[in-house]
């Protein structure tokens, strides 16, 4: 698919009873980023790769492959270099990595990247004790990585943290969001991915969040990021899909705990992701016995059981 | 948000299954003693319909073989109701003699799994519940009404809306005050509920349908907010989400009541449930089963930074 219709989609719609929903979602995979981040075991890095490239085969035209933070604070993205230039680049997929300032930017480019993102927050304190400044100070760092990647015609995306509540804060206010997400959006960032990080947002908050987004920032350019520690995602992400919302980012096996609730999961499974959306008849591209088994190896690498209940189901047919 | 939760209903009503539903497909049998504290404390948790028990017989259903102990041990809190399941008359005898206030008789939307699990056509066990009915009518004892495969059948795959229709119809009609409609291996999405209810609610009065969704596939939650937003305000669920996928071994059944009920406060929807007081009791029926919650409120809850 080209760039420039992924980038822009036209939006077609269905009608399912009463409401209208998008004819195509397109699936950003964070598994082997946001996922494989916010594990405790430490995954090598030919695991990394055979990941990526065994998710480069299901249908996924999204693939977030590593991040260029330090590694002092995120040791499980330590191997970024090797990864992206260990990976098999697919023609139909795009490999975004996370950039946080412009040092992570020059490195990334260096190691071959063509797609970034930059992760604002929308609560000050987690802004504080997640990237140690302001959201003011953070926007300018991002707004020195966009002004070299229009320079070097390099996407970019954004990430607005908190937006459904913090761990710290608690409830945020939806004009707080807005006023994030549409700083992102003016700045140049093709899409804005609005996650609720520690998964509290219910149908009802998500609903008046994206209410007061989308009168800033356009619903085609936005994505939702559930995480389901509190199991509300799927109804979450349904929600967004009435009110416009086509893009939805998950983790295969539902990758990644929930680091403010020890033991707690985190990221919405990709599987069940698209049971939902393939059982309503919207399209993904993706392939989702594909994806079962791509669940299945990177569990089995983790010596962990997959957080996707429908590869359980699945997985332990008749 | 009115455009999208516009006909959601303000209240809720959560028919909480957990002692009948969940007990009855965990592999661990508990002893009578800790079914009549599990459901003495989800009377106490602000639930005001528990299904107690099941008179099945215990050839069929072991878990179930202490109904008579269950239904004389339990509290009755003023204002919460106990219904038991009843397949037949002989078991609405039993059940009323036991001292059972309310009965439920469970009917399928797929021939084959009526034939499969209770060893008759759809037809047949209609007219079983129709001698259920007249007796119940007779001693003024409420029936609610299930039907099972609502969404998809283990054996025959898709199951036509129109079909759901027919036996909610029948049971309806018959006298069934509510009429629970199952996703019993929880197959359905957002789609199909939708359809399934559209239909439905043209023979049935809204206001009279409640919706039984399993988790198997993840995709509870999604199912119940699309019946809400067509007006349904009945949801069954299980506390802990209790009960296994018969048919999906050690996939997950029952969605888990904490979780329905942290979504509905969340939009604002009253239920009367104290969410601290059910996952106490949800904590209490899991340590008694040696079994890990399969609420994600109560996982994420309990490990709170």
């Amino acid at each position: 698919m080209e760039l420039a219709m992924l980038l822009q989609w036209p939006r077609r719609d269905k009608h399912l009873g009463a409401h209208e929903y998008p004819e195509f979602v397109k699936i950003v995979e964070v598994g082997p980023r946001d996922g494989l981040q916010n594990e405790k075991e430490i995954v090598p890095t030919e695991v990394k790769v055979q990941l990526i490239d065994r998710l480069s085969d299901t249908g996924l035209s999204v693939i977030e492959a590593t991040s260029f933070v330090s590694s002092k604070w995120v040791p499980q993205m330590a191997d970024h270099t090797e990864v992206l230039q260990g990976i098999r680049k697919s023609p139909n997929v795009r490999y975004p990595v996370l950039t946080p300032n412009m040092h992570g930017f020059q490195n990334a480019l260096a190691a071959g990247a063509t797609e970034v993102a930059v992760f604002g927050s929308a609560s000050e304190t987690f802004s504080r004790k997640n990237i140690n400044c302001s959201i003011d100070e953070s926007m300018l760092r991002f707004e020195e990585v966009l002004n070299a990647a229009k320079d070097q015609q390099i996407p970019v995306r954004g990430y607005v943290s908190c937006a459904l509540g913090c761990p710290h804060e608690g409830p945020i206010d939806p004009s707080k969001v807005t006023e994030v997400a549409k700083r992102l959006y003016e700045m140049g960032c093709y899409e804005v991915s609005l996650g609720d990080t520690v998964g509290v947002g219910t149908p009802g908050s998500m609903a008046a969040m994206l209410r007061s987004v989308t009168r800033e920032v356009p619903c085609r350019a936005l994505a939702v990021h559930c995480h389901d520690t509190y199991g509300q995602a799927l109804a979450n992400i349904l929600t967004a899909l009435q009110m416009g919302v086509c893009v939805v980012d998950s983790a295969v096996a539902g990758l990644g705990g929930c680091p403010y609730a020890q033991g707690s999961s985190g990221n919405v499974s990709t599987e069940d992701v698209l049971y939902m959306l393939h059982g309503m008849g919207i399209q993904t591209g993706v392939d989702l016995s594909k994806m079962i088994a791509v669940g299945d190896f990177i569990c089995h690498s983790l010596n962990r059981k997959t957080n996707s209940r429908v590869a359980q189901a699945r997985g332990s047919q008749l | 948000i009115i455009k999208y939760f516009g006909s959601i209903p303000r209240r809720v009503k959560i028919v909480e299954v957990g002692p009948r539903d969940g007990l009855q497909n965990e592999k661990t049998i508990v002893p009578a003693e800790t079914k009549i504290r599990l459901i003495d404390m989800l009377s106490d948790s602000g639930l005001s319909v528990i299904e107690a028990t099941s008179f099945v017989s215990p050839k069929w259903v072991p878990q179930m073989a202490d109904q008579m102990e269950v239904m004389k041990g339990i509290r009755r809190k003023p204002g919460v109701s106990y219904p038991v399941l009843t397949p037949n008359l002989k078991g609405f005898q039993a059940a009323v003699e036991a001292g059972a206030s309310e009965v439920a008789i469970f009917g399928a939307a797929s021939e084959l799994f009526s034939k499969k699990n209770i060893n008759c056509s759809v037809e047949e066990s209609l007219q079983r519940f129709e001698q259920v009915m007249v007796a119940a009518k007779a001693a003024g004892v409420p029936v609610r009404g299930y039907v099972s495969c609502v969404l998809g059948c283990p054996y025959e795959g898709k199951v036509a809306p129109a079909k759901v229709a027919k036996v909610a119809k029948r049971l309806y009609s018959m006298g069934c005050y509510e009429i629970s409609l199952g996703d019993t291996i929880g197959v359905g999405t957002p789609g199909g509920m939708s359809e399934m209810l559209e239909a439905v609610s043209k023979v049935v009065p809204v206001g009279a349908l409640a919706v039984h969704c399993h988790d198997t596939y993840g995709q509870a939650l999604a199912n119940i907010l699309v019946a809400l937003q067509m007006g349904v305000s009945v949801v069954d669920s299980s506390v802990g989400g209790l009960g296994g996928c018969p048919y999906a071994q050690g996939a997950s059944g029952n969605v888990a009541t904490e979780d329905v009920v942290y979504m509905l406060h969340g939009l604002g929807i009253q239920t009367g449930v104290d969410l601290p007081k059910l996952m106490d009791a949800g904590a209490f029926i899991c340590h008694s089963l040696n079994r890990r919650t399969s609420s994600k409120v109560s996982q994420a809850t309990h490990c709170k930074l």
